[in-house]
C-alpha cells in the first residue's frame, strides 16, 4: 500500500485529534465515535495491523476507515514533520484498498455505484445538470467567455446547493464577471470519489472533464464549491489539465469593490456573522484570508472568530464523501452539532461559509440543535448579494 | 443474559464494543511491552454505569481495566487476562473551580489539553501542575500515578495535589474522599484517615476513579529559562540541593544528549516566574550569583545565548516532548522513571550512559527534580517499532535500568510488569503482603487490573 512506511511511526501521541490550543477534539470521527480506534492515531495503527494480518476487514473496519471525513486536521496538528503530510493520504490509500477488494460500506458501495452509473450520486440524469440555472440567464460556455463557471454535483442537483448555484452565478453576473456553464455537458469533479479510495472512477472522471474543458478551449475556472476547486487545482494537472482555477470568493475578492454597497454604508443595525472555513478551502488550500476579506467588505457586518478557526476550523463532517455515506453526520455527537453551538456561542447571528456541503450539514445542525432563533446559517454569496441589494 | 447485552443494557450499544478493531487497539500501549487481550471496551460516562459494570464484572467474574490516554508507555493499561477495558475519556466534564478556596472538581477522562485550556480562559490567574506528557493524557491518570508537572519543583508531585476524589469501589459502591464525603466543598482530603493512598499508585487494582479534586496554583505572569551548563557529574547532587535551597525555581530539569555535540553537556535547566519583571530578574541574578564559581574553578557555566527552541521547548507548557521522545524516528518510546535520592545522580548517570551503549543506542537524558527529596531520572529509550528485534533491545534496557534504579536505593515510579515483580521481590515481606490484603480486601474477586501489582 502507498504510504505503508509511515505507519509504525505513529507514536499515538493523540495532538492530531486536537486543535492548536489543545482544548477540544478536532477530529470529526473521533468526536462522533470516541473509541480510539477512530481516531487518526488510532487508524494508523490499525491500518498497519490490518496490512500484517493482525485485524481483519469486517464491518466494524469498513466503517472506521470510511468515517474518516479527510478534514486534514491530522495533517495540520500531528506534530512529527517528516511524514505527518502523508498521514490522510496513508488513510485514503488504505480506503482505496478496500475499494480495490471490493468490501466497502454499503452507503459507500452506492455512493461509488452512483457516481459510475449516473456521473452524479443523486441519480439524475444528465441533461438535467444545468436546469438549477434556468431561467437566470446564465449563458453556456464559449470562448467567448472568460471563465467557465464549474458547479460541480451538489451544485447541480441537491436543492440547497442549487440555490448556493443560483447565487454565485446572480452574484458573478452582477459583478460583470464573463462566465459560462457547460451544464449538461459538465461532469462530477470526482474529489470525493477520491477522497473515498475510488482513484479509478476519480481519474475517469478527471480525464473526462479535462478532455470536455479542453474542447470546450477553457482556460480559466471558477468553482462553486471549494471540493470541485481542490480536485482541478490540485490533481487534474497530472492528467494534463492545467488551468488557472480560483474559488468563487477568490474572484469575488479581486472585483468586489467598497463602492458595490450602494447606499447601505453605514445604514441599519450591525450584525455579527463567524466564518466556518471550508477544509477545502481552508486546510487543504490554505486559503484562510480570503472569504474574511470579502466578509470585511460587507456594510453592517461585523466579524468575529470562533475559538477554533483557520488551521484549527472543526470540520462539518460532510467531507471524504460523508456528506453523500452519512458514517459521521448522524446521533448526538456530530461535529457539525458542536460548530453550530460553537458559532453560537460567540454571539454571532450568522454563520457564514462558502461550500455547498458545508452549508447544508450546518443548517441541519442549526436545526437539530434548536438554534434557529439565535444563528442563521448563510452562504458567503448569498449575504454578498443581500449587502449588495439584492 | 449474555454479557455483551449486559453491558448494552447499562451503557447503550454506541458506548460498548466487542470488534476486533476496538479489541486490537485497547490491547495494547505506545509503549515497548507486549499487548494483552482485551474482550469488551466500554465507554462510561457515569460513576453510575461503572458501578453497575463492577457489579456485573463481579458477578461473572470478568476483569475490568480502567485506561485514561494510555500514555505511561508500561503496560500498565494493557489488560492481561482479557475483560473489560473502560476507557474512561468519555468523562470529560470539568465541573467546577473555586477561585478562592483554589481547587478544580473534573471527571476523571479530562485531558491535560483540556483542563489548561479552560483554566487560560475562565482562571487565567491558575493553574494546575501540567507533566510533559502529551495534551491527550488524563489529568485524573496522572495524579493517580503519581505524576510529576511543571510546577512539581516547587509545589510537590502531582497526587500530593489531590483535595478529593469521587471513587467506585470493585464492588461498586460509589464512595467520596475528603471533605466532599462531608457533603462539604472539595477544597481539602484531610484532616481524616487518608484514603486517597488506598488508590494512588494502584494502577486501577483498587477502584475506578470517577471525580478528582486538584488544587490550584498562581500563575505567575512572567516566565523565563535559565541554563547552567557541566561537565562534571559529581558535582551535580550538591548543585541540586543549593539550587532547590534558594527555593525560587518553578521547574528545575537535568538534560543531557551524546548527539549533536553541543548537547553533549550536562544542562541544568532552571524555569523561574514572578508576578513582576523586577521579581525575575532578582531571580536570574539570585541563580546566577549561586552557581558563579560554585565550587571555584567555573565548573558550572551560565549558557549565555540559549537556542530559541530550546527555550521553546521548556516554556511550552505543555512541551512537544513526544517529539524529542522519538529521537530515534522509530515511532517507539518508554523510559525507566527512577524516583532517586538526589546524591544518586551521578551514579546513575554513569550507568544509564553504559546501558544505552550496551544495548546500541545513543543516551538521551531528561531528569526533573522533584521538591528537594528526589529527581525523576529518566532512563529513555527510543526504538523502532517496525522491528521487533529493536523493541527487544530496548526492553533489555530497560530491565537492567530498573535493576539499577532499585540497586542505586531508587524507586521505579509507573514501571512495566516485570519491574512491579522487582520491587515486590525486592521488597520487605510484610510490606508485600500488607498490599495484597488491601486487593483482597477491596477487591474480593482480583477482578481490577489484574496482573498488575500482583504480589506473588
Ligand atoms: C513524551 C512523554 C512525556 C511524559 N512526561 C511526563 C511528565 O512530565 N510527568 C508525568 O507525570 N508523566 C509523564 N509522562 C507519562 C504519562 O504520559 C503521564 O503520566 C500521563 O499523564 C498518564 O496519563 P494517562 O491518561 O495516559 O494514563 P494511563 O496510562 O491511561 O493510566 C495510568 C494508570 O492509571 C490507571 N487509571 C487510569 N484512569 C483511572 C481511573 N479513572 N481510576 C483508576 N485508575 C485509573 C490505568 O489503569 C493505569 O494503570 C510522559 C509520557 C510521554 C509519552
Ligand atoms: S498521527 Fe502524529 S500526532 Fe497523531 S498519534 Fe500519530 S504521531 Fe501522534
Ligand atoms: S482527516 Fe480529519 S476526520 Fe480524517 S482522521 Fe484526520 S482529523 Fe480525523
Amino acid at each position: 500500500m502507498e504510504h505503508e512506511e509511515i505507519l509504525h511511526r505513529c507514536f499515538r501521541c493523540g495532538f492530531c485529534k486536537l486543535p492548536s490550543d489543545y482544548g477540544s477534539l478536532n477530529c470529526p470521527a473521533y468526536l462522533k465515535y470516541r473509541f480510539e480506534s477512530f481516531s487518526p492515531g488510532g487508524r494508523m495503527w490499525l491500518i498497519r495491523a490490518w496490512l500484517n494480518g493482525q485485524v481483519r476487514t469486517d464491518p466494524r473496519l469498513q466503517e472506521i476507515f470510511f468515517s474518516c471525513a479527510t478534514c486534514g486536521n491530522c495533517v495540520e496538528h500531528c506534530i512529527f514533520d517528516k511524514f505527518r503530510e502523508s498521514i490522510l493520504e496513508a488513510f485514503i490509500a488504505a480506503k482505496a484498498e478496500m475499494v480495490h477488494q471490493g468490501t466497502v460500506p454499503p452507503p459507500v458501495r452506492d455512493y461509488l455505484t452512483r457516481l459510475l452509473a449516473h456521473g452524479n450520486p443523486y441519480k439524475m440524469p444528465q441533461k438535467k445538470r444545468g436546469q438549477w440555472a434556468k431561467e437566470l440567464g446564465v449563458p453556456s460556455y464559449t470562448t467567448d467567455a472568460e471563465y467557465l463557471f464549474y458547479v460541480g454535483d451538489v451544485g447541480s442537483f441537491d436543492g440547497r446547493g442549487m440555490e448556493m448555484a443560483r447565487s454565485v452565478a446572480r452574484l458573478l453576473l452582477k459583478l460583470g464577471v464573463s462566465f459560462g456553464i457547460l451544464g449538461e455537458n459538465e461532469g462530477s469533479d470526482g474529489n470525493d470519489a477520491r477522497a473515498l479510495g475510488e482513484i479509478e472512477l476519480f481519474e475517469h472522471l478527471a480525464k473526462r472533464n479535462i478532455e470536455t474543458f479542453r474542447q470546450a478551449g477553457v482556460e480559466k475556472i471558477v468553482t462553486l464549491s471549494p471540493h470541485g476547486y481542490n480536485a482541478i487545482k490540485n490533481d487534474y494537472p497530472r492528467w494534463g489539465g492545467n488551468f488557472t482555477v480560483r474559488h468563487y470568493t477568490q474572484l469575488v475578492d479581486e472585483i468586489l469593490t467598497p463602492d458595490g454597497f450602494p447606499g447601505q454604508a453605514g445604514s441599519g443595525s450591525v450584525r455579527k456573522a463567524t466564518f466556518h472555513d471550508p477544509c477545502y478551502l481552508g486546510r487543504h488550500n490554505k486559503d484562510y484570508d480570503t472569504p474574511r476579506r470579502v466578509l470585511d467588505r460587507l456594510p453592517g457586518i461585523e466579524r468575529v472568530e470562533m475559538p477554533r478557526n483557520q488551521g484549527d476550523s472543526l470540520c462539518c463532517g460532510g467531507g471524504g464523501g460523508n456528506f453523500f455515506t452519512d458514517l459521521v453526520c448522524s446521533g448526538p455527537d456530530t461535529s457539525a452539532a458542536a460548530r453550530v453551538t460553537e458559532a453560537a456561542e460567540t454571539g454571532a447571528q450568522l454563520l457564514v461559509t462558502a461550500c455547498p456541503i458545508c452549508t447544508v450539514m450546518l443548517e441541519d445542525a442549526v436545526k437539530s440543535k434548536n438554534l434557529e432563533q439565535r444563528l442563521q446559517v448563510r452562504e458567503l454569496s448569498d449575504l454578498v448579494l443581500e449587502c449588495m441589494g439584492g | 443474559m449474555p454479557f455483551m447485552n449486559a453491558l448494552v443494557d447499562i451503557v447503550g450499544a454506541d458506548r460498548v464494543s466487542n470488534d476486533p478493531a476496538e479489541l486490537f487497539i485497547y490491547s495494547r500501549d505506545s509503549g515497548a511491552q507486549p499487548p494483552g487481550r482485551a474482550d469488551y471496551v466500554v465507554l462510561p460516562k457515569t460513576a453510575e454505569e461503572i458501578s453497575r459494570i463492577l457489579v456485573l464484572a463481579n458477578r461473572d467474574k470478568v476483569p475490568v481495566t480502567p485506561v485514561g490516554a494510555g500514555l505511561t508507555l508500561s503496560g500498565i493499561v494493557v489488560p492481561e487476562r482479557g475483560g473489560i477495558v473502560l476507557d474512561m475519556k468519555r468523562m470529560d466534564r470539568i465541573l467546577e473551580v473555586d477561585e478562592i478556596n483554589r481547587y478544580v472538581v473534573i471527571e476523571a477522562g479530562v485531558s491535560q489539553g483540556a483542563l489548561r485550556e479552560y483554566l487560560k480562559k475562565h482562571h487565567p490567574r491558575f493553574q494546575h501542575s501540567t507533566p510533559e506528557a502529551p495534551p491527550t493524557a488524563t489529568v485524573t491518570a496522572n495524579a493517580l500515578i503519581h505524576g510529576h508537572g511543571h510546577i512539581s519543583p516547587r509545589y510537590g508531585i502531582n497526587s500530593d495535589m489531590i483535595a478529593g476524589m469521587e471513587v467506585v469501589l470493585p464492588t461498586g459502591e460509589i464512595t467520596h474522599i475528603g471533605a466532599c464525603a462531608l457533603g462539604g466543598k472539595w477544597f481539602s482530603r484531610g484532616p481524616m484517615p487518608d484514603l486517597a493512598g488506598l488508590f494512588v499508585g494502584w494502577y486501577g487494582t483498587t477502584g475506578i476513579v470517577t471525580k478528582i479534586s486538584l488544587k490550584l496554583f498562581p500563575k505567575p505572569k512572567f516566565r523565563q529559562v535559565i541554563v547552567f551548563q557541566t561537565d562534571d557529574i559529581d558535582l551535580l547532587p550538591e548543585a541540586i540541593a543549593e539550587i532547590m535551597y534558594l527555593d525560587m525555581a518553578e521547574d528545575f530539569f537535568l538534560i543531557m544528549q551524546e548527539k549533536p555535540d553541543w548537547m553533549n553537556h550536562c544542562f541544568l535547566v532552571v524555569i523561574l516566574s514572578g508576578h513582576f519583571e523586577a521579581e525575575l530578574a532578582l531571580k536570574k541574578e539570585a541563580y546566577q550569583r549561586l552557581l558563579s564559581n560554585f565550587k571555584g574553578d567555573d565548573r558550572i557555566s551560565f549558557v549565555a545565548n540559549l537556542h530559541p527552541a530550546l527555550e521553546k521547548r521548556f516554556l511550552d507548557v505543555p512541551p512537544l516532548a513526544a517529539l524529542a521522545a522519538d529521537f530515534r524516528k522509530g515511532g517507539g518510546f518508554q523510559y525507566t522513571g527512577a524516583i532517586l535520592p538526589i546524591d544518586q545522580v551521578p551514579a546513575a548517570w554513569r550507568r544509564g550512559i553504559e546501558i544505552a551503549h550496551k544495548h546500541g543506542m545513543v543516551c538521551s537524558y531528561v531528569h526533573q527534580v522533584l521538591l528537594g527529596n528526589s529527581i525523576m531520572f529518566g532512563f529513555n529509550y527510543s526504538f523502532n517499532r517496525g522491528d521487533e528485534a529493536d523493541i527487544e533491545r530496548a526492553r533489555l534496557a530497560l530491565a537492567e535500568s530498573n535493576r539499577t534504579t532499585l540497586e542505586l536505593g531508587g524507586m521505579i515510579w509507573k514501571g512495566e510488569k516485570s519491574a512491579q515483580q522487582m520491587v515486590l521481590a525486592k521488597m520487605e515481606p510484610h510490606t508485600a503482603r500488607f498490599i495484597r490484603r488491601v486487593q483482597e480486601c477491596l477487591d474480593p474477586n482480583r477482578i481490577m487490573n489484574p496482573g498488575k501489582w500482583e504480589v506473588p
